[in-house]
């Protein structure tokens, strides 16, 4: 039932957009059925997976960098005294500045080129990440913190041993917050200005009318992410199993 | 190896724990009070909510207990640091270490070869009967069993004084009793400070039974029972003492 539940859900959403194909007579450069979608997926299918390999690939350098650059943003503020209040207002600012709004920016800085994709990836999931894992640093239950100290650990011992697996938890929620943010930022970027991608596809056929193959390319999309998604969760599930969700 | 679970009598210190000011938002907790535990005795510390008694503890584990004159010195004059284990209410096992890997923690995190640490606490978590809970995670074991790692972990650490913050508290009344016997068994010889919250914990474990009470708090010495400890609780001085100690608790609280 577990797995039956989702593809009910899908079954019956598709149908009722066939219905409302048919009943309505709508144009296929308007809105074409999930049918003819299907069709110009299988047909184009060369197509759309060339492009879906480049955005997936934004999509991972993105995740991998923005985690990065994260964690070692969060460290240094929970480990530093005084860095929090330098590295904070970069952080909040990092979230504040619209991605949409600096994306032309970074492709006229960083080309047309997936380097400006996996920026806007990066930039998306820097927030999230580093925010969810500083606060899973700050929250260290302080019974721990004590009997630590007590048992003579150093500050860096402490971090390493107690702090930092008792933010696992926080730490993964951030990371799966950014896997599902992460394709929005290398589809704008693609948006904005490319030569490749799933979201430069998309453009191009919604501005030759070629409906189907815009609804065939989101459909990988999301596909996609949400494959990324579940892969990822069910991964830090195992990785991290002492989180409160696994542990019921 | 040596056997941990023993300590030479006479080789363990006192601990002098002195509060000469401590206030929280202007209302004075402690002021010129003084605890004395005796050396390789148990001392019972009890007292109503809110009186300090964790106050009390951080200081004398010499952890930060906020802005005020407190020190916390053994009799002997050794440095407090390593001389001092603690045991919470709450057992404080990491949830992400097996069973083996809290007991030996404060080695791992002094970053010390720890192959032969495990080795002493395998052999420690057999005697209480956990040796099938080794490599278990402690989300996986019962309340009881987590409180008997705290234990070991506690004794791991060897070290002549230990602080109890209500460590029984959250158990049921069978696995407290236990918990009691064994902890007396093993503790033996050591400088002990116990904080409870239960007056019949405090007639069974202790040498000595201090009340704290008022504000700034006051300390008080109550009359113990003679006979050896773990006392059973039914011996009639025990119980005797509970019934007055517990009047006396509900009055003053």
């Amino acid at each position: 039932m577990r797995w039956l539940r989702p593809l009910i859900i899908a079954a019956v959403l598709l149908l009722l957009w066939q219905i409302v194909v048919w009943v309505t007579q709508v144009q296929p450069f308007i809105l074409p059925g999930p049918v003819s979608v299907l069709i110009t997926l299988v047909t184009r299918v060369d197509v759309i997976l060339s492009h879906a390999w480049i955005t997936g690939l934004e999509v991972i350098l993105g995740l991998a960098l923005g985690t990065i650059l994260g964690v070692v943003t969060a460290l240094l503020m929970a480990g530093i005294k005084g860095a929090t209040r330098w590295l904070m207002p970069v952080l909040v600012a990092s979230q504040a500045i619209p991605v949409f709004a600096i994306a032309p920016l970074l492709v006229l800085w960083l080309d047309y080129g997936m380097t400006s994709k996996v920026a806007m990836a990066t930039l998306i999931i820097y927030f999230p990440v580093t925010a969810a894992f500083f606060d899973g640093l700050r929250r260290t239950e302080p019974e721990w913190l004590a009997l630590a100290e007590t048992m003579g650990a150093s500050r860096l011992s402490i971090l390493r041993h107690i702090r930092m697996p008792a933010a696992m938890p926080s730490f993964a929620s951030g990371l799966r917050v950014a896997a599902s943010v992460a394709p929005i930022g290398a589809v704008v970027g693609e948006w904005v200005g490319s030569e490749g991608g799933l979201g430069y596809l998309m453009l191009h056929a919604n501005a030759r009318m070629q409906i189907d193959l815009m609804f065939a390319a989101l459909f990988v999309l999301t596909l996609g992410s949400v494959t990324l998604y579940f892969t990822l969760d069910w991964a830090l599930k195992r990785l991290i199993p002492w989180q409160p969700e696994t542990l019921k | 190896m040596t056997d941990l679970a023993t300590i030479a009598p006479g080789s363990v210190p006192g601990l002098i724990i002195e509060a000469s000011h401590l206030a929280y938002d202007g209302i004075p907790l402690f002021q010129d009070l003084t605890l004395e535990l005796r050396a390789g005795q148990w001392t019972g510390l009890l007292g109503p909510s809110g009186v300090g008694k964790s106050t009390l503890m951080r200081i004398a584990a010499g952890l930060d207990a906020g802005k005020g004159t407190y020190q916390a010195t053994l009799s002997n004059g050794a440095p407090l640091k390593n001389s001092i284990a603690l045991m919470a209410q709450r057992d404080a096992l990491l949830p992400w270490l097996s069973v083996l890997d809290n007991a030996c923690l404060g080695a791992r995190l002094r970053e010390e070869p720890i192959t032969e640490r495990k080795d002493q606490a395998a052999a420690l978590l057999t005697q209480v009967g956990l040796a099938d809970y080794l490599d278990a995670a402690p989300v996986t074991l019962s309340g009881g069993m987590r409180q008997r790692v705290a234990l070991i972990r506690t004794l791991m650490e060897d070290r002549p004084i230990v602080l109890l913050d209500e460590p029984f508290a959250a158990l049921d009344a069978l696995n407290r009793h236990k918990m009691q016997d064994l902890s007396s068994k093993m503790l033996e010889g050591r400088t002990v400070l116990a904080i409870t919250h239960d007056p019949l914990e405090a007639l069974r474990l202790c040498h000595r039974i201090v009340i704290a009470e008022g504000k700034p708090a006051r300390l008080r010495d109550e009359l113990v029972p003679s006979a050896l400890t773990p006392r059973a609780p039914n011996e009639p001085e025990v119980a005797a003492r509970h019934g007055e100690l517990l009047k006396y608790l509900l009055q003053a609280g």
